[in-house]
C-alpha cells in the first residue's frame, strides 16, 4: 500500500515523534475493490489536499535555490541548486536581513516573555486572591479585548509621536516602544486561560508553603509558576506568533529600514518589484520560516502533553 | 477553597510573614529604578510645560509607590504592572481613537492654530529684494543646526530656526577676515558634512526677532545668507492671513483653515473638533458612501466564505482521515497541518508570487502561459484572497474538528447505528450537532479574526483593484480593517486620521454586534441538546 508522497514530506514525518509510534498490527487483506471504497478513496483525498497543502511551501523553497533571480526562473522546480539568493539576501546593505531577523527576534521574544510574565502575576491575584472588583475585573479584562489595538492603530500613532518627542528612546521608530504597544494586549484573553490553569493547581499547595512560613512572592516565583509551566508555553508561543505576524502596528511604529521587522521588511522588498526580487525573498522566508515551523512541530507536541498532564491534576 | 476566602486576621497572619532581607532590597531597588525613572522623565516635561501629562506621571507614580510600600494591597500589588501597560496601550488609546473620530486630525491638520500660521508664514517666505548679505558659518548646537551670522555691520549674531537671531560677545568668536568661523558653544560644520546634509541647511530659516513678520535668514550656499520675509501676513486682531502679494485675504471660519472669499484653502489648518462630520461623510458623499457599503459587504462576505469554506474542507478532511485503519494517516496530518505552522504574514507573500500575473506559477504552468490576472481583477481577486485565506484557514479547521470528532463518544455512533441509522444519518444528525456545538465558539472568534483579517488582503491586493469613480482610495477587494489603514497612513488623496477612526469605530460596533448575537445563539445551541 505504497502512496507516492514528496519526500520532503517523509523528512517532515519522520521530524515528528508522533510518527515513530509503532504501527497498527497488519490487518488482514481485503479485496481491492472494497478497499477503494473504505479507504482508497481517503488516500487520494489525502494526497490531494497534501499536495495543495505543500505545494506553496515546496515552490518557495525551490525558488530560494533558484539562480536565474526572477520569478520566471523559479518556474521549473528544483531545475538549479545554488545559494546565490541566499548570498543576496545576506550581504545587501539596503536591505539588512540580519537586522530585521534580529529586530523580529527581541521584539517576539520580549513580548512573550513580558506577556507571561505580567499575564501569570495578574492569574496568580485573580486565582489565590478575593478582593473587591475580581469579577468586574475578570469580566473586564474580556471586554476590552473585544477592541483589538489593530482598530486603534491611528491613535496608537498619534500617541507615540507624542511620546517620540519628549522620549524619542520610546517613540516612534524604536523597538522598546513597539514592545510596550503590544505589552498592552498582554491582560487579557490570555490572563483567562491562565487563570483557568491556576485554579487546577490545588491551593492547599500554597496552604502549605504558607505553613512552612513562604511569603506569597516566594509561593508565586518558586512553587506556582512552576507547577503552571504548560500554561506559560502556551501563552508564550501564541504570543510570539501573534506579534511576529503582526503588521499593522509595526509598520506604523518602526520606520527606517534597519529598524524594521521580518514581516515589514520582506513585505515592502518584495511588493515593491515582486517578478525580481522574489527569489531573495523566497531565501528570506525561508531562513526565517524554518526556525518557526520547527518551534511549531516540536512545541506541539510539549503543549498538548502539558495540557493534558494539567487537566489531569 | 480554604486559602482564597479567610478571615482578614488570619490572612494576615499568613500572609504577612516577615519579610526577609533580600526581598526587600529587591523590592526598594526596582522602585528606586521606576522613581528615577519617571523622575528624569518628570523634569523633561517640565521643561516643555506639558502639564496635563506630567500631572497624570506625578500620579502614577504615586500610585503604583503607595501600591509598593504600603504593607497590604497584596492584589494591587500582582495587579499594577499589567494594568499600567493596558491603560495606556489599550484603554486610553480605544478612549483617544473615539476622541480623534471627532476630530479633523490629518495631512493639513495635524497641530495647533499657532503652529499653522507659523508654517503658511515660514512655507512663504521670498528674498526681501535689494536686502544685504550676511556673511555666515552653519553651525550645531543642543538645538539643531544654526547660522552663525556677520551682518553688514560687522556685528556677530547667531540663531536656530527656534532661538531667533541675538548678538554674541565678540570675545567668544573665532573670526577669519572680520568673518566670524566659529563660536562658543557651536560645533562649525566642516564642508563635507554641509554637502551631506544639504537640503537641511537650505531649508533652515533663522528668525531676525521674535516677531516673525521681521524676516528670516536663509543661505543657499552656506556662504551668503539673505534676508526673507513672508508673504503672508497674519493679523491676530482680525484673526485672518492676508497674501500681500496678490492681497487675497484668507479668514478663519471655524473649518479649521484659513479660507478666502472665492472658497480657496491655505494647505496648512490645524486640529478642531468637527462633531458627527467623519461619521456623516459616507452620507454627505454619495461615491463614498456607495464604496463604503460595498465594503463592508465584502468584508462580511469575506469572513463568512473564508470560515465556511475553511471549516468545510477541514471537517471533511477530518472525516476522511479519521479512519483507524487508515496507515499514514499521521503523514497526511504533519503534511496538512504545514500552512499552519508557517508564519502567516509570509503566506500572503508566498502566493503573491504563485499568483503573479506575467510570471506566476499558477499562470505559468498551471494554466500555460495565460495571463489570468489573478490579483487585478475585480472578481478574480477576490476569488484569489479567498483561496489564499482558505489556504491559510484549513488546517486549523481540520484540526479542531479532529478534536471534537475523536471526543465523540463511540457508543452513539454504535446505539444509533443498532436503531437502525445509516451512515450519512448518523453524521447528518449525531455527529454534526455535537461537532458544532463544540465548535462554535472557535468559528465565531474566527469570524472576528478574519473580518479583520488585514495581513491577507494588503500583502495580496493592498485591498485593489481600485474602485473607480470613487476619489477615496477604496479598491475591490479592501475589508475595513484595509480601509482605515490606507485611510490613516497612505497618502493619497491625504491622510485623515479623523475619518480612520470613525471607521474602526463603525468596525468595532460590527464586531461586538455580531459576536454578541452569535455567543446568544450558541447558547440556545447548547442548551437545545
Amino acid at each position: 500500500m505504497s502512496t507516492p508522497i514528496d519526500p520532503r514530506a517523509l523528512d517532515a514525518a519522520a521530524a515528528t515523534p508522533e510518527a515513530k509510534e509503532p504501527k497498527p498490527a497488519p490487518q488482514p487483506r481485503m479485496p481491492f475493490g472494497r478497499w477503494v471504497r473504505t479507504l482508497g478513496w481517503r488516500h487520494l483525498v489525502g494526497i490531494a489536499v497534501a499536495i495543495f497543502a505543500t505545494f506553496p511551501l515546496i515552490y518557495v523553497l525551490s525558488a530560494s535555490f533558484n539562480p536565474t533571480g526572477t520569478l520566471t526562473g523559479s518556474n521549473q522546480l528544483f531545475r538549479a541548486l545554488s545559494l546565490d539568493n541566499y548570498v543576496k539576501l545576506l550581504s545587501d546593505p539596503n536591505r539588512p536581513y540580519a537586522a530585521w531577523f534580529g529586530n523580529t527576534m527581541i521584539v517576539g521574544i520580549a513580548t512573550s516573555i513580558g506577556t507571561v510574565f505580567l499575564g501569570a502575576l495578574a492569574a496568580y491575584s485573580f486565582s489565590r486572591m478575593r478582593f473587591t472588583g475580581r469579577r468586574a475585573g475578570l469580566l473586564s479584562l474580556i471586554l476590552v479585548q473585544m477592541f483589538p489595538q489593530l482598530l486603534a492603530v491611528v491613535a496608537i500613532y498619534v500617541l507615540m509621536r507624542g511620546i517620540g518627542e519628549v522620549f524619542p528612546a520610546i517613540g516612534l521608530d524604536s523597538l522598546l516602544g513597539l514592545i510596550m504597544v503590544y505589552l498592552g494586549g498582554a491582560l487579557g484573553v490570555n490572563t483567562y486561560l491562565m487563570y483557568g490553569f491556576f485554579n487546577t493547581v490545588p491551593s492547599s499547595i500554597d496552604e502549605a508553603a504558607k505553613l512552612d512560613g513562604a511569603g506569597h512572592a516566594r509561593i508565586f516565583f518558586t512553587i506556582i509558576l512552576r507547577l503552571v509551566a504548560p500554561i506559560l508555553a502556551v501563552i508564550g508561543l501564541l504570543s510570539f506568533i501573534g506579534t511576529t505576524n503582526d503588521f499593522v502596528i509595526s509598520s506604523v511604529i518602526l520606520t527606517s529600514p534597519e529598524r524594521l521587522t521580518l514581516a515589514v521588511g520582506l513585505f515592502r522588498y518584495v511588493s515593491e518589484e515582486t517578478n525580481t526580487n522574489y527569489p531573495v525573498f523566497a531565501a528570506g522566508a525561508v531562513l526565517a520560516a524554518i526556525p518557526v515551523v520547527l518551534l511549531f512541530l516540536y512545541l506541539q507536541k510539549y503543549i498538548v502533553s502539558g495540557l493534558t498532564a494539567g487537566a489531569v491534576k | 477553597m480554604t486559602t482564597t476566602s479567610p478571615a482578614p486576621a488570619r490572612r494576615r497572619s499568613l500572609a504577612s510573614a516577615p519579610p526577609s532581607l533580600r526581598v526587600i532590597l529587591v523590592k526598594i531597588a526596582l522602585l528606586a529604578i521606576v522613581d528615577a525613572i519617571a523622575v528624569f522623565a518628570a523634569s523633561i516635561l517640565f521643561f516643555q510645560g506639558s502639564w496635563l501629562v506630567l500631572g497624570i506621571l506625578l500620579l502614577g507614580t504615586l500610585l503604583v509607590n503607595v501600591v509598593y510600600l504600603h504593607p497590604g494591597l497584596l492584589p494591587a500589588k500582582y495587579l499594577t504592572p499589567g494594568l499600567i501597560f493596558l491603560a495606556i496601550f489599550q484603554v486610553f488609546v480605544v478612549v483617544y481613537s473615539c476622541y480623534i473620530a471627532f476630530t479633523n486630525y490629518g495631512d493639513g491638520h495635524n497641530s495647533t492654530k499657532e503652529d499653522a500660521v507659523a508654517a503658511i508664514v515660514l512655507q512663504n517666505t521670498q528674498r526681501v529684494e535689494g536686502s544685504p548679505a550676511y556673511r555666515v558659518t552653519v553651525v550645531e548646537g543642543a538645538g539643531g543646526l544654526g547660522l552663525l551670522a556677520t551682518s553688514p555691520d560687522g556685528e556677530f549674531l547667531v540663531g536656530t530656526a527656534e532661538q531667533p537671531l541675538e548678538p554674541l560677545d565678540p570675545a567668544s568668536v573665532t573670526q577669519e577676515a572680520g568673518r566670524a568661523t566659529a563660536a562658543e558653544g557651536w560645533t562649525s560644520l566642516p564642508q563635507q558634512q554641509i554637502l551631506q546634509r544639504q537640503q537641511e541647511v537650505a531649508a533652515l530659516q533663522v528668525p531676525l526677532g521674535d516677531d516673525l513678520s521681521e524676516g528670516f535668514l536663509r543661505t543657499t550656499d552656506a556662504v551668503n545668507a539673505f534676508v526673507f520675509q513672508s508673504t503672508f501676513v497674519y493679523d491676530e486682531a482680525a484673526g485672518t492671513m492676508t497674501d500681500s502679494a496678490t492681497g487675497t485675504v484668507y479668514t478663519d471660519r471655524g473649518n479649521g483653515q484659513f479660507e478666502s472669499d472665492d472658497g480657496q484653502v491655505l494647505g496648512t489648518g490645524w486640529q478642531i473638533l468637527v462633531g458627527l462630520d467623519n461619521f456623516l461623510y459616507p452620507f454627505q458623499n454619495q461615491q463614498f458612501g456607495a464604496a463604503l457599503v460595498s465594503v463592508t459587504i465584502w468584508t462580511f462576505a469575506f469572513a463568512i466564505l473564508t470560515v465556511g469554506l475553511s471549516f468545510i474542507l477541514g471537517l471533511f478532511l477530518a472525516i476522511a482521515l479519521n479512519d483507524p485503519r487508515m496507515r499514514s494517516r499521521k503523514v497526511y496530518r504533519v503534511l496538512i497541518i504545514l500552512p499552519y505552522a508557517f508564519p502567516s504574514f509570509l503566506s500572503a507573500l508566498v502566493w503573491l508570487g504563485l499568483l503573479n500575473t506575467q510570471f506566476g506559477f499558477v499562470n505559468e504552468v498551471l494554466f500555460g502561459s495565460a495571463d489570468i490576472p489573478w490579483l487585478t481583477d475585480p472578481v478574480l481577486a477576490k476569488v484569489s484572497v479567498l483561496l489564499v485565506n482558505v489556504w491559510l484557514g484549513f488546517p486549523y479547521m481540520f484540526l479542531i474538528c479532529l478534536g471534537a470528532l475523536q471526543s465523540i463518544p463511540e457508543e452513539l455512533t454504535e446505539a444509533a447505528t443498532v436503531d437502525g441509522a445509516k451512515g450519512w444519518d448518523v453524521f447528518r444528525l449525531i455527529k454534526l450537532p455535537l461537532l458544532l456545538v463544540s465548535t462554535a465558539p472557535l468559528l465565531i472568534s474566527s469570524f472576528a479574526f478574519n473580518f479583520n483579517n488585514f495581513n491577507t488582503i494588503y500583502m495580496l491586493t493592498r485591498g485593489g483593484p481600485r474602485m473607480s469613480g470613487v476619489d477615496e482610495n477604496v479598491g475591490h477587494t479592501d475589508l475595513l480593517i484595509t480601509l482605515v489603514y490606507k485611510t490613516a497612513f497612505e497618502a493619497g488623496t491625504g491622510r485623515d486620521y479623523g475619518l480612520a477612526s470613525a471607521l474602526s469605530i463603525l468596525i468595532f460596533i460590527i464586531v461586538a454586534t455580531v459576536s454578541a448575537i452569535a455567543f446568544r445563539r450558541t447558547k440556545a445551541l447548547e442548551d437545545l441538546h
